[in-house]
C-alpha cells in the first residue's frame, strides 16, 4: 500500500521544486542548458514531438529543461497546475491576453495598475480591438458594476503598484465566474510566499518575475501561471477550446484537459510570438527562489519599519503601506496577505515636487532606480521622473501627488536605511513649500 | 496510482479513437511508445495504432491489467462490471470520465481504481518527462 505523498513545506519547495540532481552527473545544481536545439533520437520521436503526443525537447524558444525548472517551481509554490516562462512579465501578460481574447472582447481591468500594464493594455486594446472597461478596485460594488455577460476576463493586481491598494480576491473571483470568465491576477508585489491568489479563486497568475521572484535586480523575466481548474470549454473561449489551425485541428482543452491552456500558451503563442525566457536568467530565478521567503519575510518587516519611521516624522504627509493599523487595506491584508503585505508602498513629502527631487538626490544609500523587489533599497520620485512632463492636475488623476515618493525597501539594516533617508528628509525641507 | 503505472504492461484503451486527435489516440501512442502493449476496445473501429480493435473488453483473447477508459460516464459502470468479469488489476477513469458508481463495481470486483486522471500525465510525472512541459510534478526529491 502506497504511503500518501507528504506535503512539503513551503521553504523545502522553494529548493527543490522543479529539479532533482542530474542523473548522468550527479550535479546538484541545475545545469544551465544553454542550447538553442536539442538532437532528436529518431524521425519517429521528432514527429511525436511536434505533434505535441510525446513530450520532448524540440527548441528554446518553446521549451527549455532548465527554463522548465523554474517554471514548475514557480507552479509548484503557487498551488497551479504548471506555469510558462517569459522573456518579462509584461511578454507575460501580453502573451496570456493575446492566447485568450479575440477582437470585440471586453476585459475589465482595476484602474490602480502598473503604469507600464495599463500602457500595454491601452495598445493591445488599439490593435486587438478590444475594450478595456476600468474598474474602482477600492469599490466593493466596483467589479460587479463593471463586469458584462460579455466581459473575458478580469485582471488586477495583488498589492497595487504604487498606491498599495489591495485586491478582493474573492470577491472579484466570485463576480468572474458568475459570467464564465477567468480572473487573473499579477502576483508580482506578494509572490507567492505572502499571497496565493489561486486559493481564493484566481484562475491564472501573471508574474514579473524580475522583481521579489528573482530577488537581486539581475534579471528580467516574467511568467503565467494556470490553475488548471477553468473550464475553457463554457463556450467562451473558442480559442483554447476550437480545434488549432496550427496543429492540424487539435482542441487544446479536449485533448490535455487540466494542461490545456499551458500547452496553447506554449506550443503557440510562446512559439509564435517568441517572447522567451534565456537559460540563463531562469538559472538566476532559480538560485533566487531557493530563498525567496527567507528573503520576504526581512523585506516586510524592514519595509514596516520604514514605514513607522516615516509616520513619525514632521515633513511627511500620507504613507501608504497597507499593513499600517490605520490603512483603509489592512482588513484586506489580514485576511489575504497575512505574512505581510510586501516591501514597496509610496509617502507623500510635503515639499512637493521640488522637495522630491531634493530628496532624492540627498539620498546616498538608496539607490535612485527603476525596479522594485531587489535586495537594494529603491527609491523613485514619479513627479520629476517618469511622470515629469505631467501637470500638476494630470499627475492627480495618476493617482500620483507631486511629492510622492515610491520606496522598495531591501534587505539592509534598517538603521542605515532610516539614517539615509533622515539625509534626504533634511534636504526636502530646505526646500520652499510648493503646491 | 504509482504501482498501476509502474508495475501495468498490458493496457486495454476502452473508446481508443483513431482519430489523431483525439485525446485517446494520444494517450495510446504515448504508452505504446513507452512499452505498454496496446489493446483497442471500440465497436466502431477495426485497427488502431497497428492493433487488432475488440468490440468489447470480453473479447479481448489476453489478460489486461488496466482497462483505460474515454468514454461518456454513462457508460462507465457496464464497463466496470466487464473489467471484474474478465480480472482486470485496475479501472482508469480519463479526465473527466467521472462515475462513483462505477467506481463503486470495480472496487468490489477487487480492482484498483483511479478516476479523472490521465494515464499518459501520471507516466510523464513518474518516468517520463512532463518536467520538461514546465507542470507541477509534484516529484520533491535532493536524492539522485
Amino acid at each position: 500500500m502506497d504511503e500518501a505523498p507528504r506535503e512539503f513545506g513551503f521553504n523545502t519547495r522553494s529548493v527543490h521544486a522543479g529539479q532533482r540532481p542530474d542523473p548522468y552527473t550527479g550535479a546538484s545544481a541545475t545545469p544551465i542548458y544553454q542550447t538553442a536545439g536539442f538532437v532528436f533520437e529518431d524521425t519517429e520521436s521528432a514527429s511525436a514531438y511536434f505533434n505535441l503526443q510525446e513530450y520532448g525537447n524540440v527548441y528554446s524558444r518553446i521549451m527549455n529543461p532548465t527554463v522548465a525548472a523554474f517554471e514548475e517551481r514557480l507552479a509548484n509554490l503557487e498551488g497551479g497546475a504548471g506555469a510558462v516562462g517569459f522573456a518579462s512579465g509584461l511578454a507575460a501578460q501580453a502573451g496570456l491576453f493575446f492566447a485568450l481574447l479575440e477582437p470585440g472582447d471586453r476585459i475589465a481591468v482595476a484602474k490602480a495598475l502598473y503604469g507600464g500594464s495599463t500602457a500595454q493594455l491601452n495598445h493591445l486594446a488599439r490593435k486587438l480591438q478590444i475594450t478595456v472597461d476600468w474598474v474602482d478596485m477600492d469599490d466593493r460594488d466596483g467589479w460587479r458594476r463593471t463586469v458584462t455577460a460579455e466581459t473575458k476576463a478580469l485582471f488586477a493586481e495583488t498589492i497595487a503598484n504604487p498606491g498599495g491598494n489591495v485586491l478582493d480576491i474573492s470577491l472579484a473571483a466570485a463576480v468572474a465566474h458568475e459570467v464564465g470568465a477567468p480572473l487573473v491576477v499579477d502576483n508580482t508585489f506578494a509572490t507567492p510566499y505572502l499571497c496565493r491568489p489561486l486559493e481564493f479563486g484566481a484562475d491564472l497568475i501573471i508574474h514579473s518575475a524580475t522583481k521579489f521572484i528573482a530577488g537581486n535586480g539581475t534579471t528580467i523575466a516574467g511568467a503565467v501561471v494556470d490553475s488548471g481548474t477553468f473550464d475553457w470549454s463554457n463556450g467562451r473561449f473558442p480559442s483554447i477550446a476550437e480545434p488549432s489551425t496550427a496543429y492540424h485541428g487539435l482542441k487544446f482543452h479536449e485533448t490535455f484537459g487540466v494542461y490545456g491552456l499551458l500547452m496553447k500558451l506554449r506550443a503557440e503563442t510562446l512559439r509564435d510570438f517568441g517572447a522567451v525566457l534565456a537559460p540563463f536568467n531562469a538559472f538566476l530565478l532559480l538560485l533566487g527562489m531557493e530563498s525567496l521567503a527567507v528573503r520576504m519575510d526581512r523585506h516586510v518587516a524592514n519595509a514596516l519599519a520604514v514605514a513607522e519611521w516615516l509616520c513619525d516624522q514632521q515633513s511627511v504627509g500620507a504613507v501608504r503601506h497597507p499593513a499600517l493599523p490605520d490603512s483603509p487595506y489592512r482588513p484586506l491584508v489580514d485576511r489575504y496577505l497575512p505574512a505581510g503585505a510586501g516591501s514597496v508602498f509610496s509617502f507623500d513629502l510635503e515639499s512637493g515636487r521640488e522637495g522630491g527631487r531634493r530628496f532624492i538626490e540627498a539620498l546616498s544609500l538608496w539607490s535612485h532606480l527603476a525596479n522594485v523587489g531587489d535586495t537594494k533599497s529603491l527609491v523613485i520620485h514619479p513627479a520629476s521622473t517618469t511622470h515629469r512632463q505631467l501637470s500638476d492636475e494630470e499627475l492627480a488623476a495618476s493617482g500620483v501627488a507631486p511629492g510622492t515618493v515610491r520606496l522598495s525597501v531591501g534587505l539592509e539594516d534598517v538603521d542605515d536605511l532610516v539614517w539615509d533617508l533622515e539625509h534626504g528628509l533634511q534636504a526636502a525641507r530646505g526646500s520652499a513649500v510648493t503646491a | 496510482m504509482q504501482e498501476i503505472v509502474l508495475n501495468a504492461h498490458t493496457v486495454a484503451i476502452v473508446g481508443l479513437s483513431a482519430s489523431e486527435l483525439r485525446a485517446s489516440n494520444f494517450v495510446g501512442y504515448y504508452l505504446q511508445r513507452h512499452g505498454y502493449r496496446v489493446i483497442p476496445v471500440n465497436p466502431n473501429e477495426e485497427q488502431v495504432l497497428g492493433e487488432q480493435v475488440y468490440p468489447s473488453l470480453r473479447d479481448v483473447p489476453e489478460h489486461i491489467d488496466v482497462v483505460d477508459v474515454f468514454r461518456d460516464p454513462a457508460a462507465v459502470p457496464e464497463i466496470a462490471r466487464e473489467a471484474v468479469e474478465v480480472g482486470a488489476a485496475a479501472l482508469w477513469l480519463q479526465f473527466g470520465v467521472i462515475s462513483p458508481e462505477g467506481a463503486r463495481i470495480a472496487q468490489e470486483g477487487g480492482l484498483a481504481v483511479v478516476m479523472d486522471r490521465c494515464l499518459k500525465i501520471e507516466h510523464a510525472r513518474l518516468l517520463g518527462r512532463m518536467h520538461w512541459m514546465g507542470f507541477d510534478t509534484g516529484v520533491i526529491a535532493g536524492s539522485r
